[in-house]
This record gives structure tokens, C-alpha cells and sequence, in this order.
């Protein structure tokens, strides 16, 4: 560090004071959220409203500092800020993500979850869907058994697993005589 | 040698068939998230706590410890052969790790870090045995007082002190503290933040945050950043066979490096990023090959670091089998797992548990004998692991991911959660926010709020009570300096730095 470097004025930096606006927000929803629990007067002193004010107040204090230091120029890393977003890439993967969610209750699990392997795939830049489609469906599948039959944990049920379901119950059966 | 005989009794409960073989899957899971990047030993136990409900709870700790000790030994393959940490405490790792196998000497770095990661985790885990019983005896002293001021240090240390930034770092805590509220007050029945949808009265899932933050946030920064540059897979080379020179050079980095991280892990800090990074710089201080760091690789810098990394994080189970205080995300799973058990660890866990904490820390030691033997006869089968494409990876972790949340309850609400936290946890990646925070805030910090208000009804609504007890005053006195310590002390260093420029006659 030499004496010549002058400190470059500071820029606003828009992202940063973004999040830290964002933060005061969210403690305003805790306000409002802790306003809207009912204190019986036998807990007034300790009541289940104490924490959520501390969080609160917590909250607000460091959305500030964030607001100060985002005034200030923020605190991204320079090799952060010099790497474009890819906006494509990142929609595309939400688009799958959205795409389970809309799906799994009318297509079930396995089918939902392949459209979604696929779209995350082609998002992160495979163009092979075909193969996507079906490395999709065996991780499904072995995720669907394995958690919903080895851990006992109820996975909607589509279309595909009602097949493969009835078809191990009756090879089970089939085993035991 | 009280801890002797429960140790035997331990390894009597370890060593039955069922149990060895939940141990082998653990390491075997673990050995594989660890090599993975993206997946990490937080998020793979959480989406395995549906477990609890199916086995004896010595079975699925057995399981998750096996995770958590081989995640480690699988994070440092990541680092040494691909240059990107597949876990944060072995980022110093990559330092050396990598140079070495660059060099051609890769076989060698990988061995040193396996067979050292193997003495530092069982003198780690000999500690816990050993430590554990004595920190025993002095909590049982402890009151509601003394148990808040201490999540209060915890909080502290875990946000504030470690990490890049303490505003950062303190506002996932309350983040994580705003989730950890939701739900149903259970003292007083009153439901809070649950913005009047009835889904939300039972909480929110720890998996879903997990999940959330680890899985879904990283699929979307990953995404994101495309254009980053990547790093290339060295090739193994070298034997994995250490010469001579190469075990006189890595014994004392190993000891080192465990007296160093499990003290540190044993603190209610945790964190292994401190222990790695002191140990890599008292070995590159030491060394007798300085020149050989940060340029062809110096194995000390690798061996001492790998040890402090497993010797801490063998020291995090004593605050967390003794205090029920978790310091990292992981511990702070399995904080969730005991919970899905009825089992409040604590003081009293390890008479009232005593098959459970024995067997498991017994079934450590097994862990770490099976762990060097997968982690280097087998290290081929691991290095093919990297080579799986991002965009499979990914994708299928995202598969999982969504087995593990749906199942909770077959709820889109559940997903629509999970989304909003990978949304939440692509913007903390991006901005370069701590999340191991937020899973600590949300399972610590209602048990924090449960002694404050023990506390404070013990006391009639006093609230001197937090200081007017001395161990009380002590911690949280402690957890101030930890706050405000490390701001003064850059402040003062940076008045030192400027001191010249402020000389008269100078412009």
C-alpha cells in the first residue's frame, strides 16, 4: 500500500442495497407477523412475542449495516462482479424446478421428476436429451424406490409407479409362493 | 478408567453385524458425497432423516457419523485432484493438494491426507471419549442461565467470528432464527409467523431448508456462473505408496494438526476453517522445504491441515453429545435426528444413552479403520466419480432433493417452500453470505429461546440473571469480545497502517 493510491470514490452498489432493503422488509413482515400473536396476560413477562422482538430488532440493525456498507460499494468480490450471469442457464433450471412442482400431483413423481432432470440438464448445457431422459428416469426410479419403499416415506404415486408398484408386489408375492 | 469400560461396551453394541454394516454404508455414502461437489454431508443427512423413522436410533447415528467422517476423507480427494473444495474445510487442502498432484506427485498427497485424516480422527475420536465424560461434570452445573449465555457465545463465534463477515454472518443467523420460530409456540400454543396458512403450524422441515439452501441454491448459482472458468481433473499419478522421506516429513504435521483442530472443534466455535488454516501456517513456518510451497506442493501443507480438519471435526461431537450444542450445519442435523427421537442430548445423554453414545463413538473408530481402506486401495473407483458431467450431477441431486422434501408430506406447499429457500440460498452463494448460520439459527435458536425463558421464569422476569451469574457474566462477556474484539482490533491496525500518512509537512 503506497500513499498514492487514493481510495476511489465509493459507488452505490445497487445489488447489495437491494438485499439489505430486502432485509428491512422481511423484519417489517416479523413485526407485523409478531403483532399478530395473541399475549395472554400470564405470559406477559415472557411471553412467546419476546424472541420474535430481539430477531426483530436484530434484523432491522444489521439491514442497516448491510444498507451502509451496499452505500459504500458493496462488499462482491471483484471476480464475482466480472462474471456475467447466465441468465439462460439459470432460467431454464428454474423452469424445471417449476416444472415439478406444477406436475408432480397431476403426472406423479417419476414423470414430473424426469421433466425436470431434463430441463436442468439442457439448462446446464447437455444437448442430449434423449439420454437425459433416460438417466432421468433411472435416478427416478431408484430414488422413488429407494425412499419410498426402503425408507417407508409416501411419494405421490403417478401413473408409472402404480405399474412398477403392482409388478413388484406381485413378483413378491410371486417369491413367496 | 470409568470411560475404558464404557468403551468396551461400546464397541459391544458397534461391533453386532446390523451396526457394521450401517457403518460401511455411512462411510461408504459419505467417502461419495464427500468426492461429489455440490453435495455435502449437511444436505445427504438430511434427506436421510426419514431414517429415524424406520431403525433404532444406534443404527442411523452409526449411519450419519459414517457420513460425516467419510465426507471428509472424500472432500480432500475433490481438493487434491480437482482444485475445487468439495467441502469449506478443505480449501487449504487444495493449496498443497493440488500443486502436488500438478507435480506429478498426487498418489502421494492423497496418501499422506487419507492416512492423516485416520491418526487425527482417532485421536480425535479418543478425545471425545475421553473429553466428553469431563465437560459432563461441569455442565450438570450449568442452569437455564448458563445454557443461553453459551448458545448466545456459540451464536457468536459460528456467525460472527468465523466467515468473511460478521453482518453477513449474524444475518443468516437470524434468518435462520425467523424459520426456526415458525410454527406453534410450544410453551403457550400460540401460533407464530405462520401468515395464517395452516401447512405452516407444524414448522418447517429442517430437510426443506437443507435442501433448500445446499441443494437447490447451489443448483442455481452453478447455473448461473457458466462462463466461470473450470477446473481440469489431474490425472493420479505417483505411487500411493509413501517413501521414506515422505512419512518422516508427514508424522509431525499429522500430530500437529490433530492437537491443533480437536481443541478448536471441542470449543463451542467449531468450524474447521480456523484449525486447517492455523496448521498450514505453523507447518509452512516449520517446514525445512519452504520453497516447495505454492510452488511444485509440500506435503506438509497438505498432512497437517487434513489432520486438523478430521480432529475438529471429531471435536464438534462434544459440545453436541454433551451441551446438545451443535456448531456446525451438520451437527446441527443431527441435533434434529436425536430430536425426531424424543432425545434431547445434553449432560444427561451419556447415562441416559449410554448404548447410543458409546456404540457410537465406538463405530468412529471403525469408521475411520474402514475409511483408509476405501480411501486408498479404492481411490480409483472415487477419482471416476469426479468425471460424472455437471449437468447430470446436478440435475440428479435435484431429483433427490425433491424425493426428500415431497415425501415429508406429499405437500406442494412444501415445494413451493423449498424453492423460495434455493431462491434465498442463490442470492446468500451469490452475495456471499454464510448458510451453515441459518440450519444453526433455526435448530439452536428455539432451544435458546426455550432457556431464556426458563430462565427468566426461574428468575420472576429478572432479567439480571444473565449476568449476575459469574459463568453467565463470563460467557457472554466472552461472546462480546468475540463481536466486537476483532472490529477493534482492525480498527487500531488500521489507524497503525494510516499513522505515516497523517505526518505534517507530508502533502
Amino acid at each position: 500500500m503506497s500513499t498514492s493510491d487514493q481510495p476511489a470514490p465509493p459507488r452505490l452498489a445497487v445489488p447489495e442495497l437491494l438485499i439489505g432493503v430486502g432485509l428491512l422488509a422481511c423484519a417489517g413482515a416479523v413485526a407485523w407477523q409478531t403483532l399478530a400473536i395473541p399475549v395472554s396476560p400470564l405470559y406477559s413477562k415472557v411471553g412467546p412475542t419476546v424472541f420474535p422482538y430481539i430477531t426483530m430488532t436484530g434484523m432491522v440493525i444489521l439491514s442497516l449495516l448491510l444498507i451502509i456498507a451496499a452505500l459504500r460499494g458493496g462488499w462482491q468480490p471483484e471476480d464475482e462482479k466480472e462474471t456475467p450471469t447466465d441468465w439462460k442457464a439459470m432460467g431454464i433450471a428454474a423452469l424445471g424446478l417449476i416444472a415439478n412442482l406444477v406436475l408432480i400431483q397431476p403426472l406423479g413423481f417419476t414423470a414430473a421428476s424426469v421433466i425436470m432432470f431434463v430441463l436442468i440438464c439442457h439448462g446446464f448445457g447437455s444437448r442430449r436429451p434423449l439420454r437425459d431422459v433416460l438417466l432421468g428416469l433411472i435416478l427416478a426410479l431408484a430414488a422413488y424406490f429407494g425412499f419410498a419403499r426402503a425408507l417407508g416415506v409416501n411419494i405421490g404415486a403417478g401413473f408409472i409407479e402404480n405399474q412398477l408398484n403392482a409388478i413388484v408386489d406381485s413378483v413378491v408375492a410371486m417369491l413367496r409362493g | 478408567m470409568e470411560t475404558l469400560g464404557h468403551l468396551a461396551h461400546g464397541f459391544s453394541v458397534a461391533f453386532s453385524p446390523i451396526n457394521l454394516i450401517w457403518c460401511l454404508v455411512g462411510t461408504t455414502l459419505g467417502t461419495a458425497i464427500g468426492v461429489l461437489p455440490g453435495l455435502g454431508p449437511a444436505l445427504t443427512i438430511a434427506l436421510l432423516l426419514p431414517i429415524t423413522y424406520q431403525v433404532a436410533p444406534e443404527a442411523s447415528f452409526i449411519l450419519f457419523a459414517g457420513i460425516y467422517y467419510g465426507a471428509m476423507y472424500g472432500g480432500s480427494t475433490t481438493s487434491i485432484l480437482l482444485n475445487t473444495p468439495g467441502e469449506s474445510a478443505t480449501i487449504v487442502t487444495a493449496l498443497e493438494g493440488n500443486r502436488m498432484a500438478r507435480s506429478g506427485r498426487g498418489g502421494a498427497a492423497l496418501a499422506t491426507s487419507a492416512i492423516g485424516s485416520f491418526v487425527a480422527g482417532t485421536l480425535g475420536t479418543i478425545g471425545v471419549a475421553f473429553l466428553a465424560p469431563i465437560v459432563v461434570k461441569f455442565a450438570l452445573a450449568f442452569g437455564p442461565a448458563e445454557y443461553f449465555s453459551l448458545m448466545v457465545l456459540a451464536f457468536i463465534t459460528v456467525s460472527a467470528v468465523l466467515g468473511s463477515s460478521s453482518v453477513r454472518g449474524l444475518t443468516s443467523l437470524f434468518v435462520g432464527f425467523v424459520v426456526g420460530m415458525i410454527g406453534v409456540d410450544l410453551q403457550t400454543g400460540q401460533p407464530r409467523f405462520t401468515f395464517g396458512m395452516s401447512e405452516l403450524l407444524d414448522g418447517v422441515d429442517v430437510i426443506v431448508v437443507a435442501v433448500g439452501l445446499f441443494a437447490v441454491g447451489e443448483t442455481l448459482y452453478m447455473a448461473s456462473r457458466r462462463y466461470a472458468g473450470k477446473d481440469d481433473i489431474v490425472p493420479l499419478k505417483g505411487s500411493l505408496y509413501m517413501t521414506a522421506a515422505e512419512w518422516s516429513r508427514s508424522w509431525r504435521p499429522w500430530l500437529r494438526g490433530a492437537l491443533i483442530g480437536f481443541p478448536i472443534g471441542a470449543m463451542p466455535a467449531g468450524g474447521a476453517e480456523i484449525p486447517t488454516f492455523l496448521s498450514y501456517a505453523i507447518e509452512k513456518k516449520l517446514s525445512r522445504h519452504k520453497e516447495e510451497f505454492g510452488t511444485v506442493g509440500a506435503i506438509e501443507g497438505v498432512a497437517g491441515p487434513e489432520a486438523a480438519n478430521n480432529a475438529s471435526a471429531a471435536g464438534v461431537l462434544v459440545p453436541m453429545l454433551t451441551l446438545g450444542l451443535p456448531t456446525s450445519a451438520t451437527a446441527a442435523i443431527m441435533l434434529s435426528a436425536f430430536q425426531s427421537y424424543g432425545i434431547n442430548p445434553g449432560p444427561l445423554l451419556l447415562t441416559t444413552q449410554a448404548d447410543l453414545v458409546w456404540g457410537l463413538i465406538a463405530s468412529l473408530f471403525i469408521a475411520n479403520v474402514i475409511l483408509v481402506v476405501l480411501n486408498l486401495p479404492l481411490i480409483g473407483l472415487w477419482v471416476r466419480l469426479l468425471k460424472i458431467p455437471a449437468p447430470q450431477l446436478y440435475a440428479g441431486i435435484l431429483v433427490f432433493a425433491t424425493v426428500g422434501t415431497y415425501g415429508i408430506s406429499q405437500s406442494p406447499i412444501d415445494l413451493v417452500i423449498l424453492y423460495l429457500l434455493g431462491a434465498a440460498g442463490f442470492l446468500m452463494r451469490r452475495f456471499d453470505f454464510p448458510t451453515a448460520p441459518v440450519i444453526i439459527g433455526m435448530i439452536l435458536g428455539p432451544l435458546a429461546e426455550t432457556q431464556f425463558r426458563r430462565a427468566m421464569t426461574i428468575s420472576n422476569g429478572d432479567w439480571t440473571v444473565f449476568y449476575k451469574h459469574p459463568l453467565s457474566l463470563t460467557l457472554l462477556t466472552l461472546a462480546f469480545i468475540g463481536l466486537v474484539g476483532p472490529h477493534i482490533w482492525a480498527y487500531i491496525e488500521h489507524r497503525r497502517m494510516r499513522g505515516p500518512e497523517h505526518v505534517p509537512g507530508d502533502a
